[in-house]
């Protein structure tokens, strides 16, 4: 591992204080789950590490029923797993919390640094750019890509978002709140993801001298939710395909869908297409089936993961008559 | 100069023989940033030009002469069905958990080696280190209480433990721990050859294999790698086969568990099911038919199905090829049998006993985790008639009498019968001294439960602390050998048969493969310590999931690195991949008398087979290559070829 400066702000005007104006000059330290391993592995050096521990009033769960629910950006995976409150009134985010990593990682890694994790794509991780292109053109479009982006991935960036929390976050309509230089500023999780078009850019809208400090959600009810992921490994494995479903439903028919598919694209991906095709129909094996179908209708493999279209239709359908089936 | 072990005077000398370029500034300079030596460079810069041979390019395919047993031409002719296919296992690695690598500490002073290395051989260590240390052998002390997985993987010093020494050496003599971080343990501390094979299998209605006909290749990277057993533990009567080695830019092969054996059930376990699949058979009833043609273990081979089939319910659950029943996922059965060597290897140790009772042996062994030292202490008070906890056992120091390294299965065999021959030559020193005062002869002497009595009269006896105390102020010391062919009968014995089945669960929507439960029915001769060897057995069977399921080395076509070291993308099956597992130890008539044989190897042979399978009998179609990853199953649901 490089040297590089510790630092431990008190609160977050300090904290943005000591961020920089690029990302190799500062990195944001919480469970460290993530960035120790890119340190190490000499993917993301960066000359100064912000420990934002030690900042009070940044981990917690609040909730009411008026209000929603809040995630302070420091509060453990499996505290939020484990909340009474998240798991009465929204089970997808629980499930979606209490899959992910491994029970070890769960007690470390916290809720804002799973949103701003970096991808696992194995070029990113061999050293070879987030982008990994080489001589002008893609190393994964030319190389192994079994577990890249089958959708949104026409521009540079092949990778999938790596988030499991964040799709279930997004079917939910949850915000973030991040504190810089100017100030608070709110803005929807769904646009805090972007696709970057060159190496410079970051694959969500955090500025350098930006930090999460909390996520927003807001109030429901008669919603139906689930979540289904796609795995190789029962339990501490990222899955192939995931996919988010948050059904209002109107009697027996489908008011309103939000469905969600991770590690596919860049980004969490939102499914106009699986919500058009779902609106103002019963939910059946053929409807959720027309869904899935739907949300792969746009769907460009690479020359190794066609597979992964498969999965996602089944991640979808499987979804949403899970959710059917469930809670509301 | 170190990473190669290859000495500047080497170098230089070969350089002044000419070099078919000039090597331009910059590149000299890059050979100097990159650790070349000023002599090195300088003899680069000042070696003459000679003519290029001409160009030699070496084919990376090796192409072994075909092998033909029998008339394979007119057996085809004769089959009535003849099942064709193919098969494969992928590259992949040790990924040890503890990864390689080693404690030096070089005293320039004394100029003597403590070397502490992650290892399966301590005894051999020191001689792999001494030319190129240009130190000798007996200045390095080897040790190592506990290694974190070798797998075949540890039997030499590796290029770190150099590193390492010569840096304390520069230190001063500081120790310097050099050990490989993740990355580096997968991409160059070892790997398993990759095997790949179109079989044709020529069978009778009944089920009578009649021949076999393969064309087989793969790799262990630069070397190429040698061919594979095929047909696997079946001696099919006529067969002609062929093995083309290809030698790739990768991390080089190492032994892996078993060296060769899973690739070759994987080929020819799969290849005879489909054959069986072809004639609507129970792959059972196949393999019972077909059983001659496993040869001497015959025997072993029926007794362990039978076992097999009462612990699995086969014959109850079992279905012909594709499960009817409704829903995305199927379930199935599927077998395959193994067999392995496992003598003991050389083994010495030092008996001591103590006037005060105590017990002490010292053996150059190590143990893997598996076992070892319960083994020895079980064998040595069995043989003295004394208890475990009054024997020290010593092991894991290349102070101590020479043992082999632990590969092969050739551990508990060696250790086993040194031990007991070691016991039993001080227990008569013992014997020898105190039978006067028993007024007995030494040979009429019994030593059993801390108690020394003459046979046929208990009443005359001493405790074992009073007959020790007979020694005076001496201790009496005696050798074990393995082998020893002055005293017969060799307590070693070689060949072992396994059985082993797999139920599984396929998700046909998402290609996910679950493993419900798996029976392991193993004989390894004289089974010492029950709990150990099943571990043994569980153990393999957890490693064979893994290279069933999940493991596989990638390289990247574009980059040529590997893509995956690491433990997110290099899988290895967790808790709650492991399902039900039922092991089952051979012991009694037929297995006890011919003596200890080892069982590191062989439990790890079959998972593979087995577990392919049983996706094929689930799912109707074969997926030819494991590990059977989800893109796979799909591919082959979607070629739907049976």
């Amino acid at each position: 591992m490089r040297q590089f400066e510790y630092t431990a702000p008190q609160s977050t005007q300090q904290a943005v204080g000591l961020l920089g104006q690029n990302w190799a000059q500062a990195q944001i330290l919480a469970g460290g789950t993530d960035l120790l391993a890119l340190m190490k592995d000499d993917i993301e050096p960066p000359k100064r590490v912000v420990n934002i521990k030690h900042i009070p009033g940044l981990a917690g769960i609040q909730y009411n029923a008026t209000g929603g629910l809040r995630i302070g950006a420091l509060t453990k995976l499996s505290e939020v797993a484990d909340n009474a409150d998240v798991r009465r009134n929204y089970p997808m985010i629980a499930f979606a919390f209490d899959e992910a990593a491994s029970p070890q990682i769960r007690y470390m890694a916290t809720a804002g640094g799973n949103l701003c994790q970096r991808p696992r794509c194995w070029y990113f991780r061999n050293g070879f750019g987030l982008l990994a292109m080489k001589d002008g053109k893609s190393m994964v479009a030319d190389g192994d890509n079994r577990y890249h982006a089958i959708i949104g991935n026409s521009g540079a960036a092949k990778f999938v978002t790596p988030s499991t929390i964040a799709p279930a976050l997004i079917a939910h309509n949850a915000k973030v709140r991040i504190v810089g230089p100017g100030g608070q500023r709110e803005i929807e999780l769904a646009k805090f993801f972007r696709t970057p078009q060159s190496e410079t850019e970051r694959e969500h809208d955090l500025k350098t001298n930006e930090i999460v400090t909390e996520i927003i959600v807001p109030p429901i009810s008669g919603v139906k939710t689930a979540q289904y992921e796609v795995r190789q490994k029962q339990a501490f494995d990222w899955p192939l395909s995931l996919a988010s479903v948050a059904l209002s439903m109107d009697g027996n028919t489908v008011k309103q869908a939000t469905i969600v598919l991770g590690a596919v694209a860049p980004v969490p991906w939102v499914s106009q297409e699986a919500a058009q095709a779902l609106a103002g129909k019963p939910i059946n094996e053929r409807t959720a089936d027309a869904a899935g179908q739907a949300a792969v209708s746009i769907a460009k493999p690479l020359s190794r993961n066609t597979y992964k279209v498969q999965l996602t239709r089944v991640a979808v359908k499987r979804a949403i008559l899970q959710a059917a089936g469930g809670q509301s | 100069m170190l990473d190669n072990q290859v000495p500047d005077r080497q170098v230089v000398e070969k350089l002044k023989e000419g070099i078919t370029f000039k090597p331009t500034e910059a590149q000299l300079k890059e050979f100097a940033a990159n650790g070349a030596s000023a002599t090195v460079v300088d003899a680069l810069k000042n070696a003459p030009l000679k003519q290029s041979e001409g160009p030699k390019v070496k084919s990376p395919y090796k192409r072994a002469a075909q092998q033909t047993q029998g008339d394979p031409d007119a057996a085809f002719k004769e089959a009535e069905a003849v099942s064709e296919g193919y098969y494969g296992a992928s590259v992949i690695t040790h990924c040890c958990l503890e990864t390689h690598g080693a404690v030096m500490a070089w005293d320039p002073k004394t100029n003597l080696i403590d070397a502490q290395v992650s290892t399966q051989n301590v005894s051999g260590i020191a001689g792999q280190m001494a030319q190129p240390l240009g130190i000798p052998a007996s200045n390095i002390h080897m040790h190592q209480q506990h290694v974190g997985g070798g797998f075949g993987s540890k039997f030499g010093p590796d290029r770190w433990s150099f590193v390492a020494a010569e840096l304390s050496k520069m230190a001063g003599g500081a120790p310097v721990k050099m050990m490989l971080d993740r990355r580096a343990e997968l991409e160059v501390a070892g790997a398993r050859p990759s095997a790949f094979a179109k079989v044709k299998v020529g069978v009778k209605k009944d089920g009578t294999i009649t021949a076999w006909e393969s064309s087989s290749w793969g790799t262990g990277g630069p070397g190429g790698g040698g061919a594979y057993p095929i047909p696997y533990v079946f001696d099919i009567p006529h067969q002609r086969k062929q093995h083309t080695a290809v030698a790739t830019n990768t991390g080089p092969g190492r032994a892996w568990r078993a060296p060769s054996h899973p690739q070759a059930a994987a080929i020819s376990m799969c290849a005879l099911e489909d054959a069986a699949a072809k004639i609507g058979m129970d792959p059972y009833d196949f393999f019972v038919k077909n059983i001659d043609f496993t040869g001497p273990r015959k025997k072993n081979y029926l007794e362990e199905l039978a076992i097999a089939n009462d612990l699995m319910g086969w014959k109850q659950n079992w279905h012909q090829r594709g499960d009817k029943t409704a829903g995305p996922v199927k379930r199935g059965l599927g077998l395959s049998i193994h067999t392995w060597g496992g003598r003991g290897h050389a083994s010495d140790c030092n008996f001591t006993i103590h006037p005060d009772g105590s017990v002490e042996i010292k053996m150059g062994t190590q143990d893997l985790g598996t076992g070892t030292r319960t083994a020895i202490l079980m064998v040595a008070a069995d043989a003295l008639g004394i208890g475990i906890d009054q024997i020290k056992l010593l092991i894991g120091d290349s102070n101590y009498p020479v043992s082999g390294g632990s590969g092969g299965s050739t551990t508990i065999g060696g250790v086993s019968s040194s031990s007991r021959r070691g016991a039993i030559n001080a227990l008569n020193m013992l014997l020898a001294k105190i039978a006067p005062s028993l007024n007995a002869k030494p040979e009429e002497l019994v030593s059993k439960g801390n108690k020394i009595y003459v046979s046929g009269d208990p009443s005359r006896s001493l405790t074992w602390q009073q007959a020790c105390a007979k020694l005076g102020a001496m201790p009496i010391t005696a050798t074990g050998k393995n082998p020893d062919r002055e005293h017969p009968p060799d307590l070693t014995n070689s060949g072992v048969a396994g059985v082993q089945m797999a139920d599984v669960s396929v998700d046909t929507d998402t290609g996910i493969v679950r493993v419900n439960k798996m029976v392991a029915v193993q004989d390894c001769g004289l089974v010492i310590n029950v709990k150990t060897a099943a571990s043994q057995v569980y153990g393999a069977l957890i490693m064979g999931i893994s290279y069933a399921l999940y493991e596989e080395k990638i390289m990247d076509p574009v980059s040529g690195r590997m893509l995956n070291p690491n433990m997110q993308f290099y899988r290895l099956a967790g808790y709650a991949d492991v399902p039900e597992l039922v092991v089952h130890m051979m012991t009694g008539p037929g297995y006890d008398e011919r003596g200890v044989i080892g069982l590191g190897e062989p439990p790890v042979v079959s998972p593979g087979a087995a577990i392919s399978n049983a996706v094929a009998n689930a799912i109707g179609v074969r997926v030819p290559e494991i590990p059977l990853t989800p893109d796979r199953v799909i591919a082959a649901l979607q070629k739907g070829v049976a």
